[in-house]
């Protein structure tokens, strides 16, 4: 064969790959969303799920997901800042920076069930948390943090440092450069960063099955003290989310119309996630042009 | 004049908010050192307590196929053997990483040489949805369409290693892709351009030059996807089977590592054998995350020195 | 390009007050030496332009001088401010830096508004008065001829000026802390020849109220704006003279040849 008709025989070869892959994606969107979309329905999405009877809903498990995500996200935003303003500002190229690094890839690294029995080891054995929400938001927060971490230092890398410069010519502090400049320059990609984890951090099962649980409890949504025990913001009772009830639902079998209640969350799981993904792109495209002034009249 | 030469000699309120912001981000770091190394002491506390507390060898651990906890052989001992799981779990994670990886470097050159503004518009979306999908998701798939389908085709239960490696394929799919786009993009322009210039078609660049120079990047993409592939519970959990017994075909009930440890670990008493039994399983788990983290660096290494 | 003795120097003491002054400075980047012994005087309220080819240190030199490279290289000598050595570990580098403003090769306007470019550090050192603040922003904005172009747009975003005024921006920042002392870095190296022109014109009348040090590779430049010249060699102080001496008659070969563009 000549090379020119290997080369054309080649670049066929790689496009009917590339092809395979853009329809197995489109043959998993369409199986999700047209398995489960028929399934949906005002009733659905609000009535409590049942375990032996058919006809349950997902109400608690959707409110418990959004719940734990916002948790999840109120402790690993900050420590996860503060780690990639120190690894990205302050750190210096030592041994020290080095094992600290280390030590986040490897945390990237572990399989989230690992993480899970962690969290079920420490929080809900050792320190007595039992299976809760709590549990289930710092086991999130250790599967969350490294990645998180990595996203926002990216963005600060991205920063040129022309900017830090100018602050410290003007005797700021190199904190408050940071916290004045380096920061809000690097929101977009930050806040791009926060909406794609989140993504994850919703769709995650593995971490939560053994720390918040495989139950949800029925709970009082009018009931607005966290401290009451059937209170729905009660950060220690149990919480099946949407992703563990999938797959309880699918591994136990007690449930006799699993199969379209799990095609029924699953399009729920995608919706949100692609709706975070959309968010993501469409709040982190909009604050660039703000900062960057392009949108000014 | 002697308020300058004060200022000089004096900390200010810029000196203390540097201390501050240095000892605020040192501790949120610290955070993160402190839980990496409890997790790994937990971990592997619990995970040897099999061999250090009930006394069962190692050996047999890793050389055995018979896992049953709970009951005593024939000499007396517990049948702790996780050969079978392993076998099962390597067998997955290689079969998925053989599967991805022209996937995945089709899609990388695709992006990166064949059509690079039209290519990554199209499929950069493409790759982020597929990561999107959370892995329940891809179990429940895999459970109602890959599943009957193949016991479809070949009988049985359609449950097994086959099942397991389809799902597990598309699962570290983008993870391969985006790593080889990264390791293809960070070749210097000129390699191309002189292989190129030197009359060379592009697939003698591609083949000859660009896979050659980026190759150990590229094997540290497919280990990325290994570990992710290894280290995945849900999704082959709900498609492998369950059985705990060394797989025979491709298409035989069979089990992983993972898939044991969430389906059992909550059904057996912290401190007993059967619940160390399962610790030293996630053990497993976590060393072989630290030797494909450890291999990883290692090749990254030798692709910076060549 | 032919060896020079880097040893024999010829360095003038300027007339008049002494705004800021080094003696026997070395700056090294890990074993490497950027600067060897500079001992030199610089007169207050005149321009002193740093010249020099490229790798000569004259940028290593200037950026010492307000400690901006502290965390980068380790600078050993005196440099002396107001009677006092500011090359010091316990002296605050913070106020340092507000006595002896900095505008770099590139402007690097902060993405804030031109009012918040100009008002951030005032704020960081606690002036919260409205009216302090407008008056710096209007006061400092006229100082580098730029108020009549933006005084209607204070609130609009720093990044939508052109580069010109972006640098002009840098400087009127620099001023709004009311330094003693402006460095700069080749500021109009990265601007077109009607921006520079500007820079240069706000530069002469700024001179009245400022120390101005400035590096630059133009020696049209140096030569227009400058009352002293400092010519730099592979990190060697060579030559330091009231600029007319050094472009017609300068006393040293290696200052002859760059000036006559035989290197550099």
């Amino acid at each position: 064969m000549t090379p020119t008709r290997l080369d054309k025989v080649a670049t066929k070869v790689i496009e009917v790959f590339v092809a395979c892959v853009v329809l197995i994606l489109l043959f998993l969107l369409s199986t999700i969303l047209i398995q489960g979309v028929p399934h949906l329905s005002w009733h659905f999405l609000t009535s409590p799920s049942q375990s032996f009877a058919a006809g349950g809903g997902i109400v608690d498990q959707l409110f418990n997901s959004l719940y734990l995500l916002v948790l999840t996200l109120l402790i690993s935003l900050p420590l996860a800042i503060g780690s990639a303003v120190y690894l990205n500002e302050y750190a210096s190229d030592n041994w020290l920076t080095g094992l600290l690094r280390t030590a986040i890839e490897v945390l990237s690294s572990l399989p989230s069930v690992v993480v899970g029995l962690f969290g079920y080891l420490l929080f809900v054995i050792h320190f007595h948390f039992g299976f809760s929400i709590l549990s289930g938001a710092i086991a999130l927060t250790f599967f969350n943090l490294p990645l998180l971490t990595r996203s926002i230092e990216g963005a600060l890398a991205a920063i040129s440092d022309t900017q830090r410069e100018a602050g410290l010519a003007l005797g700021l502090s190199a904190w408050r450069t940071i916290r004045g400049v380096i920061l809000p320059a690097a929101l977009p990609g930050i806040v791009t960063g926060v909406i794609l984890s989140a993504g994850r951090v919703f769709g995650e099962a593995a971490a939560l099955i053994y720390t918040a649980g495989q139950s949800a409890p029925v709970v009082n949504y009018t009931n607005w003290n966290p401290l009451s025990s059937d209170s729905f913001l009660n950060p220690m009772r149990p919480a099946e989310t949407l992703a563990v009830h999938i797959w309880k639902v699918n591994t136990e079998g007690v449930t006799p119309d699993a199969v379209s209640i799990s095609a029924g969350a699953s399009a729920v799981l995608i919706i949100v996630i692609l709706l975070f993904n959309f968010l993501a792109r469409l709040i982190g495209r909009h604050l660039y042009r703000k900062m960057t002034g392009n949108s000014n009249k | 004049m002697t308020s300058i030469k004060q200022e000089l000699r004096h900390a200010s309120k810029a000196t203390r908010e540097d201390v501050f912001g240095k000892v605020i981000t040192y501790c949120c770091v610290a955070v993160i050192a402190v839980l990496v190394i409890s997790i790994l002491y937990f971990i592997a506390s619990r995970g040897i307590a099999t061999f250090t507390v009930n006394h069962v060898s190692l050996w047999s651990f890793i050389s055995q196929t018979s896992w049953n906890p709970g009951l005593l052989d024939a000499h007396g001992q517990p049948q702790i053997g996780a050969l079978a799981m392993m076998v099962t779990s390597f067998t997955v994670t290689i079969l998925a990483a053989i599967i991805a990886t022209p996937f995945a470097l089709a899609v990388a050159l695709y992006m990166t040489e064949i059509a690079p503004n039209r290519g990554a518009r199209i499929l950069q979306p493409v790759i982020e949805l597929l990561v999107g999908i959370p892995s329940v998701v891809y179990g429940f798939i895999g459970l109602t369409v890959v599943v009957p389908y193949i016991r479809h085709l070949f009988g049985g239960t359609g449950m097994g290693i086959l099942a397991g490696t389809l799902v597990l394929f598309v699962m570290i799919l983008p993870t391969v892709t985006t790593l080889s786009v990264d390791a293809l993009n960070a070749l210097p322009g000129y390699l191309r351009d002189a292989s190129l210039a030197l009359g060379a078609t592009r697939w003698q660049t591609i083949h000859k030059v660009l896979l050659r120079a980026a190759t150990p990047r590229l094997l540290t993409a497919v280990i990325f996807g290994m570990a992710r592939a290894f280290g995945e519970a849900l999704a082959v959990q709900m498609v492998i089977g369950n059985a705990v017994l060394m797989p025979h075909g491709l298409v035989t009930p069979t089990a992983t590592l993972t898939s044991q440890l969430t389906t059992q670990i909550g059904n057996t008493v912290m401190g007993t054998l059967p619940n160390n039994a399962l610790w030293s399983l996630a053990l497993v788990l976590l060393v072989m995350s630290l030797i494909f983290n450890l291999l990883i660096r290692f090749i990254g290494k030798r692709g910076q020195l060549s | 390009m032919a060896t020079y003795d880097l040893t024999a120097h010829h360095i003038i003491e300027p007339g008049g007050p002494i705004a800021l002054s080094t003696e026997k400075l070395q700056v090294f980047y890990g074993r490497q030496q950027a600067i060897f012994d500079a001992t030199l005087n610089f007169p207050a309220n005149q321009i002193t332009a740093l010249i020099g080819a490229s790798g000569s240190g004259k940028s290593t030199y200037l950026r010492s001088l307000n400690r901006m490279n502290d965390k980068v290289a380790r600078v050993t000598g005196k440099i002396m401010y107001q009677e006092t050595n500011i090359n010091d570990r316990t002296i605050n580098v913070y106020a340092v830096r507000r006595h002896l403003g900095m505008v770099f090769q590139r402007p690097n306007p902060f993405a804030k508004s031109i009012y918040d470019n100009l008002t951030f550090a005032l704020k960081a050192t606690g002036i919260k008065s409205r009216t302090i603040l407008d008056d710096r922003v209007e006061q400092s904005l006229k100082e580098a001829a730029l108020w009549e172009e933006v005084k209607e747009d204070l609130h609009k975003s720093a990044l939508a000026l052109s580069g010109g005024q972006q640098q002009r921006l840098c400087i009127a920042r620099a001023l709004a802390t009311q330094p003693e002392i402006l460095l700069l870095d080749e500021p109009a190296s990265a601007l077109d020849p009607i921006s520079t022109a500007k820079i240069e014109v706000t530069l002469k009348r700024l001179v009245e109220r400022y120390t101005i040090i400035i590096v630059t590779h133009n020696m049209q430049q140096a030569a227009r704006l400058s009352s002293y010249t400092a010519f730099l060699h592979l990190g060697h102080l060579i030559e330091f003279d009231k600029t007319p001496t050094i472009f017609q008659n300068p006393e040293m070969t290696a200052t002859q040849d760059y000036i006559t563009g035989n290197f550099g």
